[in-house]
């Protein structure tokens, strides 16, 4: 680029230069553009250009019937797609007025969990990625794998099931289900303390992820951080038990906060160690449900048509990567006439620049990584 | 608080500005007096909406208004709110918000993005989702395809690919 020409428009200042990282760039999580401004190897802006993996969700939305639209929220936050029809079928449920059978919001809650652990495993082991460890990466696609392979055989699918539908879901648990899944959590938990010896508590990892990219709560909260982001901060806000949906008031477990104990409230690390503690409370969630899941029909509560009446409504739901929202405007046809989904990672993006500005270029990849992002659900 | 306390406290400072969609919980508030709302909404001690939950635009139909709703969140005194301004689809103006909460930085990019609503006094109000050089706002309901992207053929029927 013709820095002359630049500095002349006054878009660079002094000794600045412009660093294009992505659209394919391994460590964007996807194809996510960063115009970074750099003097030196110090950063002063980052401009993030969006967009490259836009499929027009809403757009969609609008021409297709409500039934049709869980599998294009699937594909939009491709790690966690359990939340995202979970999240879409929820508002609709509410908007229609539909009680669900015990049995489904049992079944839902304890993929959810199962769905939460897969996300934050992908995201530990990438962010391990990231900063140089290709060893977890290995060890917790390793174990996804096994999450998945629960999946398959709950619904046939493995990454975008469509397994929640409005009213219930699309298959009752499978015979041994509850069996299978014991045994994974009995592996799976001995396998974090694993995850801690190898990143967790290993000194280079410590080095080059504690103190860094620190974003204080008041300043998260502003710019819309959600989830595990939020949270490590040190602001004990889960909607879980904030504003329990579903039937997550019955379960007993912990909001896990950032401690800042390798550095800094809200560093890298924090944000880090609050998923791995993440894990331990979905599993405690998981054996809650299964020991008291109980029978029924799962398809009792499906409508024939999905007609909610006319009107509008915004819901949230905590998704692996923070507050999801839907806002769903209905005007009384089996189509709906607006919906707008609310990304966590689209606001944990945003704050990039604010958290990354005085850091190093290397350091871009670890807060970027730290905030577990997803491009399908930011460019909708 | 619950909505109707609310409503009370935004109405004895704020005057008849404020009024209520009929059979909702949804306060409306014209375009002009927002940026005093929105101010009034983070900064009043019995309010604190300290968390901007989403923004989203939204079309009542060709030949009507265009709107933009915003959620509210008070992660200090547990309570939510939606607030809706409706603005004539020519010349959607609203102020911007960007400077109290800055998560709506993003937020209004996109519903200007996509139903081209305008934020006075943005500081970098551009296209973020589409690409720059697009024409039109593609979720307004009168928005027709063009025939042409770049000088590239746009497919819109089964004859283009079957």
């Amino acid at each position: 680029m013709n820095t002359e020409y630049l500095k002349e428009l006054g878009i660079i200042k002094g000794d600045e230069m412009i660093l294009n990282m992505g659209p394919q760039h391994p460590s964007t999580h996807g194809v996510l553009r960063l115009k970074i401004h750099t003097d030196g190897e110090i950063i002063s802006f980052i401009e993030p250009h969006l967009g490259y993996l836009h499929r027009c969700f809403e757009k969609h939305c609008e021409n297709l019937s409500y039934e049709q639209c869980i599998p294009y929220t699937d594909r939009c936050d491709y790690l966690a797609a359990m939340h995202m029809n979970h999240g879409f079928v929820m508002g609709v449920e509410k908007l229609m007025g539909i009680e669900l059978p015990e049995r489904v919001e049992y079944i839902r809650i304890i993929i959810a969990e199962l769905q939460r652990i897969a996300s934050h495993l992908m995201a530990v082991g990438t962010f391990g990625l990231d900063v140089g460890g290709i060893t977890p990466f290995t060890w917790c696609f390793r174990d996804r794998e096994r999450v998945l392979d629960l999946f398959e055989y709950l619904c046939g699918a493995r990454l975008l099931y469509n397994y929640m539908w409005v009213g219930g879901v699309s298959h009752d648990l499978p015979k041994d289900f509850i069996k299978r899944t014991t045994e994974f959590l009995d592996y799976f938990e001995t396998q974090i303390p694993e995850y801690n010896q190898i990143l967790t508590g290993n000194k280079i990892f410590i080095e080059r992820t504690a103190d860094v990219g620190v974003i204080p709560a008041d300043v998260a909260l502003n710019y819309g951080l959600t989830g595990p982001n939020l949270r490590a901060s040190g602001h004990s806000y889960d909607l879980r038990k904030e504003e329990p949906y579903s039937i997550y008031d019955r379960f007993d477990f912990d909001v896990v906060v950032g401690e800042g104990t390798h550095g800094t409230l809200g560093d890298c690390w924090d944000r880090y160690y609050v998923r791995i503690l993440e894990m331990y409370e979905s599993i405690k969630i998981i054996r809650q449900a299964m020991a008291d899941i109980p029978n029924g029909d799962v398809h009792e509560a499906i409508p024939k048509k999905v007609k909610p009446p006319k009107g509008d409504i915004y819901t949230r739901y905590e998704s692996a990567r923070g507050e999801l929202g839907f806002y769903i405007k209905s005007n009384g046809k089996n189509i709906p006439s607006r919906v707008k989904m609310r990304s966590p990672a689209f606001a944990s993006l945003s704050a990039l620049n604010e958290m990354a500005e005085g850091w190093m270029m290397s350091d871009v990849i670890t807060i970027l990584g730290s905030l577990d992002i997803v491009l399908g659900e930011i460019d909708r | 608080m619950d909505f109707n306390n609310i409503k009370k406290l935004l109405s004895t400072n704020h005057g008849e500005a404020i009024s209520v969609l009929e059979d909702t919980e949804i306060i409306l508030v014209p375009a002009e007096k927002w940026s005093e709302v929105a101010k009034d909404l983070k900064e009043n001690k019995d309010l604190t909406f300290d968390y901007l939950s989403c923004i989203t635009g939204y079309d009542n139909g060709a030949g009507k208004s265009i709107g933009v709703a915003y959620n509210f969140y008070s992660m200090a005194k547990k309570h939510s709110l939606e607030i809706r301004i409706e603005v004539d689809r020519e010349n959607p103006e609203v102020p911007s918000v960007e400077k109290i909460w800055r998560t709506a930085d993003w937020m209004e990019r996109e519903v200007y993005d996509l139903y081209g609503v305008s934020f006075k006094d943005h500081w970098d109000l551009r296209r973020i989702l589409l690409p720059s050089d697009w024409d039109g706002f593609p979720l307004r309901k009168d928005y027709k395809e063009p025939d042409y992207y770049n000088g590239m053929p746009v497919p819109k029927d089964k004859s283009y690919w079957e």
